[in-house]
């Protein structure tokens, strides 16, 4: 079938997220509620020092004074917090013994994906054998990474094994009361990842298959803490291209990153959480604190992937501390049905001489809002600071829509900023185009959205980039006759 | 291989070609002139089933089927190819990536596997030598920041590439400078056989100086309104248009 774009409209609209479904999952969990009892709980299930215990209860007192902020372009019912229960042991009973017990559609969008047999079987909760690949590929991992004394373990481990480091920086980045959400992660954080590379080490591969493998079914409240020592380099894949089905709505993670003098980290995500069906019913409410600060020389890139979430609010962000130091945030945001995304980044230049690059492509349709949101501040000591903007929105249809909301603040004369915009719709004339090259309309829209995201998917590491793009291409497929 | 007959076809309730009959064999080129906003480059989008026209009349039948219920990308599938008048770009898809996908869409209808990279390579090196283009075009944003002339040459390196049955190059010739005539023309000589037929749409009878036209059909308010041999276009650079409008309208 050939394409007008009122039927491109139209299919956009049925797209259903043919991946959503309940499970049940028998685990230890909390009484519903938030108070101090459930915080101090928490932290004694997890075997915490007291100094963690109190770190928390800190974080209750400063959010019980706080409010939902409403600034950001999105509207939602604003979640009862009492009515969550805040603490759920994951269940290492397997949901299903074997692949055939699997939602097949499941199955198939894995594969597409290119996702191995062992990491689909781990995905999809089914039991995997002790013997099994992907077991031995994380020990392997393991080795490989202690040889070089690199640190990477969940966030509860680390507390217990690390705490010099762990209080040192934890909230060093993304204070308790830096924020509503970010306060309740906070007092209420289940687990996360943590990560140290020592001075000088070069971590010697994506952190990726051996993290996904990992972080299969991590908690609501996810907290992250990367620390690359001076001269280190890691290169950190967070999420999974896998649709996420989640039975809690509400997700509120803070990700804290520190790059001390002359380090790099790289962070990539590629983040496909349940959206909500095409009415905008269910859905993961999706607030997350991500931020970064840069010592002397370093740099920080953040890349993001971003497809699925009912609501997004999401601005990763650098702190630029350190003289010459280099923050990056590379994004692509799709939005379709009722989705709505306030996303952006925000970038501080305090030291001398520092850049940032701020390229951001928003994909809107059905009835979707896609906004950007970004902050460049120079500070009055930050002489010679840098900045290139570009927010790039492609609308599908006349229903969504796309905004842009760039916000600079700049104390010092010797600064250089530059800002970049543009709209565009994927035309009819180009749609016939390729159909008259055989290209059918399904294929040559992923083109065109591809076309239009590659600055972005080129930087992410290779083996991310290409799941990346069949996720693109996943995400409005089906969406077209 | 190619049988127009009766065709009518608009844009609500606006008649744009008003009973066009046309057969081209297959090893003929035919060429199609007349006077601006006669509805060219309309036939060419109908032939290629574009819908945003509706045909209220008629038929196209190629080798034998008729196209009424085929999809644009069905058609080319058969082997029809339109070099646009004015060809869109597509920011961020490199001309070769845009060929592969374009050749590999193709061979899957046809059930085939996709083509060999090795095979692509080699492909996409012999057309480029043909047409005389620069390699480094080819990873370049597929017209984007094309010059006028760098557009129509990239249209028929991609009819060199896909090989189509019927090939119609609307207005191919305007924006090419002499010598890039010299070579596209040169080019689609040399993809010309006997199994395939090219409709050219032009104004101006230098074109056919190089690609030579079995037939020329003049095209007047929707109308196929004189067709002849080579000669007619000679005719027409001499006279221009107003005595077949007279003729036409007598
Ligand atoms: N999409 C459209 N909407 C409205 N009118 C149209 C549309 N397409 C074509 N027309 C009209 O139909 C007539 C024929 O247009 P067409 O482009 O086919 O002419 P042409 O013979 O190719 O002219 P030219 O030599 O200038 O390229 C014109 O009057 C044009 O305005
Ligand atoms: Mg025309």
């Amino acid at each position: 079938m050939a394409y007008t774009e009122e039927e491109l409209k139209k299919e956009l609209e049925t797209k259903e997220y043919e991946y959503g479904f309940y499970t049940d999952i028998e685990s230890d969990t909390f009484p519903i509620g938030l108070n101090e009892e459930i915080v101090v709980a928490i932290s004694k299930k997890k075997e915490e020092p007291d100094w963690m215990t109190q770190w928390r209860l800190e974080a209750f007192k400063a959010w019980k004074l706080m409010e939902e902020p409403e600034w950001a372009n999105i509207t939602y019912p604003k979640p009862d917090f009492q009515a969550i229960s805040y603490y759920s042991a994951p269940n290492s009973k397997p949901k299903y013994d074997s692949l055939d017990e699997v939602d097949p559609e499941l199955l198939d969008t894995f594969k597409r994906l290119g996702i191995s047999l062992d990491e689909q079987k781990k995905l999809a909760g089914v039991a995997v054998d002790i013997v099994m690949d992907s077991v031995s590929v994380a020990t392997t991992f393991k080795k490989t990474l202690a040889e070089k004394g690199i640190i990477f373990c969940s966030i509860s481990e680390a507390i217990k094994e690390h705490p010099e480091l762990v209080k040192k920086y934890i909230g060093s980045v993304v204070p308790q009361k830096d924020n509503f959400y970010a306060a309740l992660n906070s007092a209420v954080f289940s687990d996360g990842s943590f990560c140290y590379i020592p001075k000088g080490v070069r971590c010697p591969m994506e952190l990726s298959t051996y993290f996904r493998i990992n972080q299969a079914g991590t908690g609501q409240f996810e907290r992250t803490l990367v620390i690359a020592d001076k001269g280190s380099y890691v290169s950190y894949l967070e999420g999974c291209t896998a649709p996420s089905r989640d039975e809690n709505q509400l997700h509120a993670a803070v990700v804290e990153l520190i790059a001390l003098d002359d380090a790099e980290i790289k962070y990539s995500t590629v983040q496909n959480w349940f959206p909500g069906d095409k009415n905008g019913k269910g859905g993961v409410f999706n607030f997350v604190t991500k931020r970064g600060i840069c010592h002397t020389n370093s740099k920080i890139s953040w890349t993001q992937v971003e497809t699925g979430s009912a609501v997004t609010w999401k601005y990763p962000s650098c702190i630029l501390k350190g003289d010459n130091s280099i923050g990056e945030f590379y994004s692509i945001a799709v939005t379709n049905n009722y989705q709505q995304a306030d996303t952006g980044t925000k970038m501080i230049h305090i030291g001398k001489n520092t850049r940032s690059t701020i390229i951001s492509k928003g994909i809107s349709a059905g009835k979707s809002q896609n906004s950007y949101r970004g902050l460049v501040q120079v500070n009055s000591r930050a002489k010679n600071a840098r900045n290139f903007s570009q927010c790039d929105s492609l609308l599908m249809g006349n229903d969504c829509g796309a905004h842009t909301f760039p916000y600079i603040e700049v104390k010092n004369k010797t600064a250089q900023i530059e800002h970049e915009a543009t709209t565009s719709k994927i035309g009819e004339d180009q749609i016939f185009y390729c159909n008259q090259r055989g290209i059918d309309t399904e294929k040559a829209i992923a083109l065109i959205v591809n076309g239009f995201s590659k600055e972005v998917l080129n930087k992410l590491p290779m083996e991310f980039a290409v799941e990346a793009q069949k996720l693109l291409e996943i995400s409005l497929e089906g969406s077209v006759g | 291989m190619l049988k127009i007959s009766n065709l009518h076809a608009g844009i609500e309730n606006n008649e744009i070609l008003k009973g066009i009959n046309l057969e081209v064999k297959a090893g003929e080129v035919h060429a199609i002139m007349g006077p601006n906003g006669s509805g060219k480059s309309t036939l060419a989008s109908v032939i290629a089933g574009k819908e945003e026209y509706e045909v209220t009349e008629g038929s196209v039948v190629l080798e034998g089927e008729n196209l009424e219920d085929s999809s644009p990308e069905e058609r080319a599938h058969k082997g029809i190819f339109l070099s646009f008048q004015y060809p869109v770009e597509i920011p961020g898809v490199s001309v070769t990536n845009f060929m592969k996908t374009a050749i590999n869409e193709g061979r899957k209808a046809k059930g085939l596997d996709d083509m060999p990279a090795k095979d692509m390579l080699k492909m996409i090196r012999e057309k480029a030598e043909l047409l005389e283009i620069d390699r480094k075009f080819l990873s370049r944003s597929l017209n984007e920041g094309f010059s006028g002339g760098e557009k129509k040459r990239n249209e028929i390196f991609q009819m060199a590439m896909l090989e189509p049955k019927l090939a119609i190059l609307d207005e191919t010739d305007s924006g090419l400078d002499i010598d890039a005539l010299r070579i596209v023309a040169n080019g689609v000589n040399k993809l010309k056989n006997k199994d395939n037929a090219v409709i050219v749409i032009t104004h101006y009878q230098r074109l056919l100086d190089y690609i030579v036209p079995d037939f020329v059909h003049v095209l007047h308010q929707g109308k196929i309104v004189k067709s002849g041999t080579k000669d007619l276009a000679h005719e027409l650079e001499e006279k221009g248009y107003d005595w077949l409008k007279q003729e036409t309208a007598v």
